[in-house]
């Protein structure tokens, strides 16, 4: 299969980090829908499986990206989940995908700092979706 | 494997062993949950009896006749709720009093299970009941952990700092590699956007100075006689560029001429904060009115807008650091999400209160009191 096969659901309430992220993966090849709000990821959601789906953590609530997280899996076990977000482990956000404790319920399959490269991203999304 | 405790409150013992029985090779699995859960069965003929094995065993789950020889289900239903204990509470009910059941369910049973009910019944129910049981516990770890993050304000800080960073070097990066184009005209909205965030970063630095001097600043030589109509009128002046562009109209009232012994500068945040809030969560050509009145003992001032309004949950949390509503209607509106916080900290500072009235795209009124008599605030 090639890129423009899959689609990428990006939620993520900085318009700015959407439309760069949006812009890299169709750069890359894939196609994507963008939304910006948890409500609207929960829409698509409801309606369409997409390939792969990259979340921002704090959207309407601080917790946004683990509930979508959460439905996503639910009603698509095999689609991979990207949480993505500018708050740092060393600032004291208590959780990481590196524990098996957190990972038991945090159902994302990578988690990513942003400010990621746009290489470093399709890199990520490849294997994620074994490509 | 998990295994939940159900005690089963019915003075028929029939009902008891069979519900044993039933469950007894029963689990519940779920795509989604990392363990299949299994069930210990508890029993109790009597609510009594039910009360004393939810306090010594702590069941997760409780399947409640609601005819019982002393007290009745209900009021087992409702000791549980009294003590907000994490139990869920199935009613198990013939037929004939259903109506009991579902009046039940809104003192806050889960589900009911009508009798006479075959294995399967039985089965449903309680796998349903166990998905909700472990959503909710879910959940409520998700809120839990929420919070945490709420009162890390340094997390959320570097949050707030780094997203305007991340994104300027976003753009900059797709310029450096040329990737919309080869033309300066290619990157238009990227150069807007980048500067727009700019701005929403020094909005986010003063407010976070006002923060920190109301924090750590020793006031007392700056405190003196301050006209509150006068700070009102400069306000109103550093904000008219931005009403007009939003074609917001300010009207200031007096109804009394207000003095309060205060740092001006600090009035001056709390009425450019309110102000310029009025007129950004605004409609185009709305209205925003500021009075000054005094009772016996208060000044009040009172900020009212024609905006977008707060919905009731939402205004929960208005005061907190960094909470920003964000629905369609606020989408637009750029905020650091300090005003509010530092307005209500200068506010407690001087003994007053603040309190906020609104109704959603009718228009928003904050009240605020402060103390007249000369007070101590150091």
């Amino acid at each position: 299969m090639k890129k423009s096969d899959f689609t990428i659901l990006v939620a993520d309430d900085d318009p700015d980090y959407l439309f760069q992220t949006v812009f890299s993966l169709e750069k890359a090849g894939y196609k994507t829908m963008a939304v910006e709000s948890q409500s609207e990821a929960e829409a698509v959601i409801s309606k369409f499986k997409p390939s792969l789906a990259i979340f921002d953590l704090m959207m309407e609530s601080d917790d946004s990206g683990f509930i979508l997280c959460y439905k996503i899996k639910k009603k698509y076990p095999d689609v991979p989940v990207i949480l993505a977000t500018a708050v740092s482990r060393e600032t004291g956000m208590s959780f990481s995908l590196d524990s098996g404790k957190d990972k038991s319920w945090i159902r994302a399959d990578k988690y990513l700092e942003k400010g990621i490269r746009p290489e470093q991203l399709d890199q990520e999304v490849m294997k994620l979706l074994k490509l | 494997m998990a295994v939940l405790k159900v005690l089963v409150v019915d003075d028929e013992p029939g009902i008891r062993s069979g519900v044993a029985r039933i469950l007894r090779d029963f689990h519940v699995t779920y795509p989604f949950m990392d363990e299949d859960y299994t069930f210990e069965i508890l029993e109790a003929p009597t609510g009594e009896d039910g009360i004393t094995v939810i306090e010594r065993d702590k069941p997760d789950v409780v399947l409640l006749d609601n005819k019982l020889p002393g007290i009745q289900g209900v009021e087992v239903l409702e000791y549980i709720r009294e003590r907000k204990y994490d139990i869920v509470v199935a009613m198990i009910t013939s037929y004939a009093s259903l109506d009991v059941a579902i009046r039940a369910t809104r003192d806050g049973a889960t589900d009911f299970i009508p009798k006479p009910f075959t294995p399967q019944e039985l089965k449903s129910s309680i796998e349903n009941i166990t998905k909700q049981l472990y959503l909710k516990r879910i959940t409520h770890k998700l809120n839990q952990d929420g919070k945490k993050v709420r009162y890390q304000f340094l997390s959320v800080l570097s949050h707030e700092l780094k997203a305007p960073l991340n994104a300027l070097e976003g753009y900059l990066r797709m310029m450096q590699e040329k990737q919309a184009g080869d033309r300066i005209d290619d990157y238009a909205t990227h150069i807007d956007r980048s500067l727009q965030r700019i701005q929403g970063m020094r909005n986010l630095i003063m407010d976070l100075l006002d923060f920190t001097k109301i924090r750590l600043e020793r006031k007392e030589e700056k405190i003196q006689e301050v006209n509150l109509a006068e700070i009102a009128s400069g306000a109103i002046v550093t904000v008219q560029p931005y009403a007009i562009q939003m074609d917001v109209s300010i009207n200031l009232e007096v109804r009394t001429d207000v003095v309060i012994m205060a740092d001006p500068g600090d009035m001056e945040i709390v009425f450019n904060n309110l102000i310029s809030n009025a007129v950004k969560y605004n409609k185009f050509g709305g209205k925003a009115d500021i009075t000054i009145d005094s009772s016996d003992t208060d000044a009040i001032i009172i900020f009212s807008d024609t905006g977008i309004g707060i919905t009731k949950t939402d205004s929960e949390n208005l005061f907190s650091e960094f909470v920003r509503i964000k629905n369609e209607k606020t989408r637009n509106i750029s905020g650091s999400g300090l005003g509010l916080s530092i307005v209500k900290k200068v506010v407690e500072l001087y003994h007053g209160t603040i309190k906020v009235e609104s109704t959603p795209d009718v228009g928003t009124t904050f009240t605020i009191r402060l103390p007249k008599k000369t007070i101590n605030i150091t």
